[in-house]
């Protein structure tokens, strides 16, 4: 029971994106079309999954001192590694994710399960917590990926959907949607549908504004 | 030089066109005193950090200076990740004891946005930009400048707005982050339209 809600807590209810704002810095970039955003959920939930497991293994071995130097290493070490793999067998990809993949070092996520979770937790759970906030993160990923690539282009994983005006079809592609200004428009959107659903992560208003009658009251 | 600082302030503006720091961009702009506080501290660190990075993937890492010492061609560049972050990191702590030294006033403004920007992306992305786009020294120093005043310019005004919208009566559900998301697009807009100045 208690796995389960490790693994899936950090899907929806405490999604890593949407509530607790970490890892969007190299989020958002690339979504302009699904395949971009399905290799980065990848490659993001396997270093992380793979980085909290190495982390909990070791976490009793590390000096508490050093230990944000050691963690970076194992996660710049990992994300190393990604990224050749992915170079070397999906080399058009990596062209198209640029320096994003790099990024993946200081995505605050990784960072955060490791200090947040996998310093304090057996791998077991470390690794389900890592798969439940990649499986998060990715979520969020693929929904903005969907709607940029859809709308902006007419496509999904570059197969046509849309028939656009371009080639004789009735779709006028918004343009808009390729550019960086709609991935903060679809995630805001996105989280007020979320709110919406679920008002417990409604943020309080730092204080009220006091009505007319009371402030001549004052 | 112009062309491109203008281009990195603006046009390509880290944060509004590349995502690049957004965590903090929207942790830290409820107030505008810690936004200009930690703007400034982001310039400082990107453009010591960026033409650093360069000297140490051009001479270090390239193949170039190990053949020229009889060692063979050795391809380090792959490693380029750990020497950023370590570079970075090492910057950010030694800034931190020169300006606790000589000058205590900033390093009291500065308090903990010094250590934050270790893991900031947009630190570590305009080093990554750098390489990517094979800027040479002066370049470097330029882009390292004129991205991090970019990135500032944007945290202030987020916050100025931010600090506005207090009075504002936004939708329930909209309330601090969603809204904060919608108004970096219209920022992002904004940024963009400055597309035709530089070029």
């Amino acid at each position: 029971m208690k796995a389960m809600r490790t693994l899936y807590g950090p899907i929806i209810d405490n999604n890593p994106v949407t509530l607790q704002i970490l890892g969007i810095c190299s989020a958002l970039a690339v979504t302009t079309s699904l395949a971009t955003a399905t290799i980065m959920s990848v490659a993001l939930t396997a270093v992380l999954l793979a980085g909290s497991v190495v982390i909990s293994l070791i976490r009793r071995h590390i000096p508490n001192s050093i230990r944000l130097i050691v963690q970076i290493t194992i996660i710049a070490s990992l994300v190393i590694v990604t990224d050749q793999i992915i170079q070397a067998y999906v080399f058009e990809m990596s062209q198209r994710l640029s320096i994003f993949v790099g990024l993946i070092v200081t995505n605050c996520l990784v960072l955060g399960r490791a200090e947040a979770f996998a310093m304090h937790n057996p791998p077991g759970s470390s690794a389900l917590d890592a798969l439940g906030n990649g499986l998060g993160y990715s979520l969020i990923l693929l929904i903005v990926g969907f709607l940029r690539e859809l709308f902006g282009a007419g496509t999904l994983y570059g197969h046509t959907v849309f028939v656009t005006v371009h080639d004789g079809g009735w779709f006028v592609p918004l343009h808009l949607m390729l550019l960086a200004p709609s991935a903060f428009f679809i995630l805001g959107l996105l989280i007020w549908i979320i709110r919406a659903v679920r008002p417990a992560q409604v943020e309080l208003a730092e204080f009220e504004i006091a009505t007319e009658k009371e402030g001549a009251a004052r | 030089m112009i062309d491109l600082f203008i281009r990195s302030v603006f046009a390509e503006n880290l944060v509004l066109s590349f995502f690049l720091g957004v965590c903090t961009f929207l942790a830290v702009s409820k107030r505008l005193e810690t936004a200009v506080g930690l703007g400034i501290a982001l310039i400082v660190v990107q453009t010591i950090t960026v033409p650093l990075n360069f000297l140490i993937f051009a001479y270090l890492l390239k193949p170039d200076t190990w053949a020229a010492l009889g060692l063979g061609a050795i391809d380090l560049t792959f490693l380029n990740l750990i020497a950023f972050i370590g570079v970075i990191a090492a910057m950010v702590q030694i800034l931190e004891m020169v300006l606790d030294r000589f000058v205590p006033a900033l390093y009291r403004a500065l308090g903990i946005y010094l250590p934050l920007i270790t893991v900031n992306c947009a630190i570590l992305g305009g080093s990554l930009f750098m390489v990517e786009r094979g800027y040479d020294f002066n370049e470097s120093v330029v882009f390292g400048f004129g991205s991090g005043v970019g990135w500032a310019l944007a945290i202030m005004g987020l916050a100025a707005i931010r600090e506005r919208l207090n009075y504002a009566d936004i939708p329930q559900g909209l309330r601090g982050l969603g809204m904060a998301f919608i108004i970096t697009g219209l920022l992002s807009m904004g940024f963009t339209a400055f597309a035709g100045v530089g070029a």
